[in-house]
């Protein structure tokens, strides 16, 4: 169906991310929605993508999505593309995402935008889309010119439309086949390493984010960054050089090599600013960040900046906060 | 064994940076070798250390400055260079850049490539999937640590991409990007230095690869950028110096922005 917008549905065990609805109001202002559920032994949450304005949804369930890296997720969607022949594929810019979006793209020999934050449509028919550059200090206009255009958008993209209507009858669902001599050259995946789960909101969702840096001293005192997240409601992050130290979990880190986040509140405690750290947090809403430095390259991006012992301020901050609940 | 590693010369972040009229990166203002390839260098002369035997080519697709990145990245222990240069290539998208450096390793042969988990200019971490498919051998990408076993012709990762940690393996020949975990870049030696100047470095262009120029550069991108706008810098607030009142000072700013729990901030 020329119309189609084929979305690659982000979820954790049939549990959908945030991405996926976001996607689909991506997908509503290009075309006509169409989820992809690809699993292993989860079967899709038909009705809530019909929630969020899927009109099809394709699905797989195959062990193989969790026994192999990414190639299976390739294979499925390229053979739906070729029997179906949608005007485009959206798919989650986290990192499995972005590695899927480049092997479709080859195997189509097509357009790929990695990082899209927003997404129209030319009268071409291709694409127009916007990115941005060098930690946002620039914004790029492209377009896609060849092919059946493969997206990875970027969390938190920028739609016009409104949330497309929930589907008014049951959607169809249509299986997918997995081409089986795919996974010959793919990496298996011997053994997974569960993460600890803090019960905390989610670093790249959560709509406050409270960050240590190496300022907080040692892995013990560190706990007050989560003290402080957890009097606001907020995530926790930290620097690389907090999570080089050790005093927490490497997914908790913020900037290029780690997240990309963009709360409302972005609050940062001894850390330095550096552009690597910058790159992933500058396009917070509004930024604080306390400082014993006066010179911190933080304070140049800061809404509000505070020169100050960390240790001093933190304690009285929280129970303010608390006193404010 | 004999290791490929693929590394860009890219604007250095700690200076100016910008684009072209014509929505390229602007490669005239000071580039350097990518810090995160420096990890991907790093990590092929330790298996080849470890190994006891091997050896490392670097490669990269750049401008005529490229071979500079070239010869730090022999400093650092490489033993051959092979650039990529054409004025073609320009405006080469990620589609175009994974063709020519399929083509790169196929020429120079490989056991195992060895990438960076994303270059510091486009950043956007696919080219090492892009060259598997291409080359249609496994890819082992976001590597926090790499294990080569030779003798079983098999390598085995721990791949950390920040949302899942899994330990994951192949056979050989494979394709493996890093990740900055995997420990800290040597500086190159003095030593090493003097010795990068005399290793062979061998310059192609599209001609020598056979590659057509109509596969590649600006022409055939089939990612364009039309335009590329430099935002308004974000203004700084207000930075005040802790007086004793610090904290009340920032109660009240997240209580005014509405930022508080209790604010229904959303
Ligand atoms: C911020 C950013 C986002 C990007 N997003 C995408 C995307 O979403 N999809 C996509 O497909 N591509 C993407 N690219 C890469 C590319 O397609 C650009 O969008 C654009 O079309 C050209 O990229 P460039 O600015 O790096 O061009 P150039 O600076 O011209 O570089 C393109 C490539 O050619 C090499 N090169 C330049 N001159 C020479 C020469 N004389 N000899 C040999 N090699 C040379 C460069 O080293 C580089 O590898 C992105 C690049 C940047 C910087
Ligand atoms: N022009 C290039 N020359 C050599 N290697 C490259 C080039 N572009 C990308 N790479 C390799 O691919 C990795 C990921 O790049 P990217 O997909 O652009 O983020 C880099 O870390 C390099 O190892």
């Amino acid at each position: 169906m020329a119309d189609e917008i084929l979305v690659l549905v982000d979820h954790t065990g049939g549990q959908l991310a945030p991405a996926t609805a976001e996607l689909l109001r991506v997908a509503a202002g290009l075309g006509t929605p169409a989820a992809v559920f690809l699993a292993a032994g989860t079967p899709p949450p038909v009705e809530a993508l019909a929630a969020l304005g899927a009109r099809r949804v394709y699905a797989a369930d195959a062990p193989a999505f969790a026994e192999y890296l990414v190639v299976p997720q390739v294979a499925a969607l390229h053979s739906l593309v070729q029997r179906k022949q949608p005007a485009a594929v959206l798919v989650p810019a986290y990192p499995t995402g972005r590695e899927i979006a480049g092997r479709l793209a080859v195997r189509l020999d097509s357009a790929l935008v990695t990082d899209a934050v927003a997404v129209e449509r030319a009268t071409d028919g291709g694409l127009v889309t916007s990115q941005t550059a060098f930690a946002g200090s620039y914004q790029l206009r492209g377009r896609t010119a060849r092919g059946t255009p493969v997206i990875a958008v970027a969390p938190h993209p920028v739609v016009d439309a409104p949330s497309p209507p929930a589907a008014g009858e049951p959607v169809p669902v249509e299986p997918i086949e997995l081409p089986t001599e795919a996974l010959a050259t793919a990496a298996r995946i011997v053994e997974r390493i569960e993460p600890e789960r803090s019960g905390r909101p989610d670093l790249q969702t959560a709509s406050a984010v409270v960050t240590g840096g190496r300022g907080l001293g040692d892995g013990e005192r560190f706990g007050l960054v989560a003290e402080l997240a957890d009097a606001l409601g907020a995530a926790v992050g930290a620097s690389r050089a907090a999570v080089d130290a050790g005093w927490c979990d490497r997914s908790l880190q913020v900037g290029q090599t780690g997240k990309t986040v963009s709360p409302q509140l972005y609050l940062a405690l001894g850390i330095s600013g550096a552009i690597q750290h910058r790159a992933g947090m500058q396009s917070s809403r509004t930024i604080v960040a306390i400082n014993k430095d006066p010179e911190a390259p933080i304070f140049s991006i800061a809404d509000l900046g505070v020169v100050g012992d960390l240790f001093a301020i933190v304690p009285e901050l929280i129970s303010r906060i608390r006193s404010a609940a | 064994m004999r290791v490929l590693v693929f590394v860009k010369h890219v604007p250095d972040a700690s200076g100016e940076r910008g684009f072209t009229p014509a929505g390229t990166v602007d490669r005239t203002l000071p580039c350097r070798l990518s810090e995160l390839d420096e990890h991907a260098v790093e990590q092929a002369l330790r298996l080849i250390e470890q190994a006891g035997t091997g050896e490392v080519t670097i490669a990269t697709m750049g401008p005529p400055a490229a071979a500079e990145t070239l010869r730090k990245a022999l400093a650092m222990g490489g033993h051959a260079a092979v650039h990529v240069c054409d004025d073609r290539l320009a405006g080469t998208d990620a589609l175009g850049t994974s063709l020519v450096l399929a083509e790169v390793a196929r020429r120079v042969g490989f056991d195992l490539i060895v990438c960076g988990m994303a270059s510091t200019d486009a950043g956007m971490s696919v080219v090492p999937a892009m060259l598997a498919e291409r080359l249609g051998v496994p890819q082992l990408s976001f590597a926090a640590e790499v294990t080569v076993d030779l003798a079983g012709q098999r390598v085995r990762i721990r791949r950390e991409d920040g949302r899942d940690t899994v330990i994951a393996e192949a056979g050989l020949p494979a394709v493996v990007s890093v990740t900055d975990q995997i420990g800290e870049a040597r500086y190159p030696s003095f030593k090493g230095i003097m010795a990068a100047r005399k290793l062979p470095l061998q310059t192609w262009d599209l001609a020598e690869l056979g590659i057509p120029v109509d596969a590649v550069g600006m022409v055939h991108a089939a990612a364009v950028v039309e335009s590329a706008t430099p935002e308004p810098p974000r203004q700084p607030g207000r930075v005040v110096v802790d007086d004793g009142t610090a904290a009340a000072t920032i109660a009240e700013f997240l209580r005014e922005r509405r930022l508080l729990p209790s604010s229904g901030r959303n």
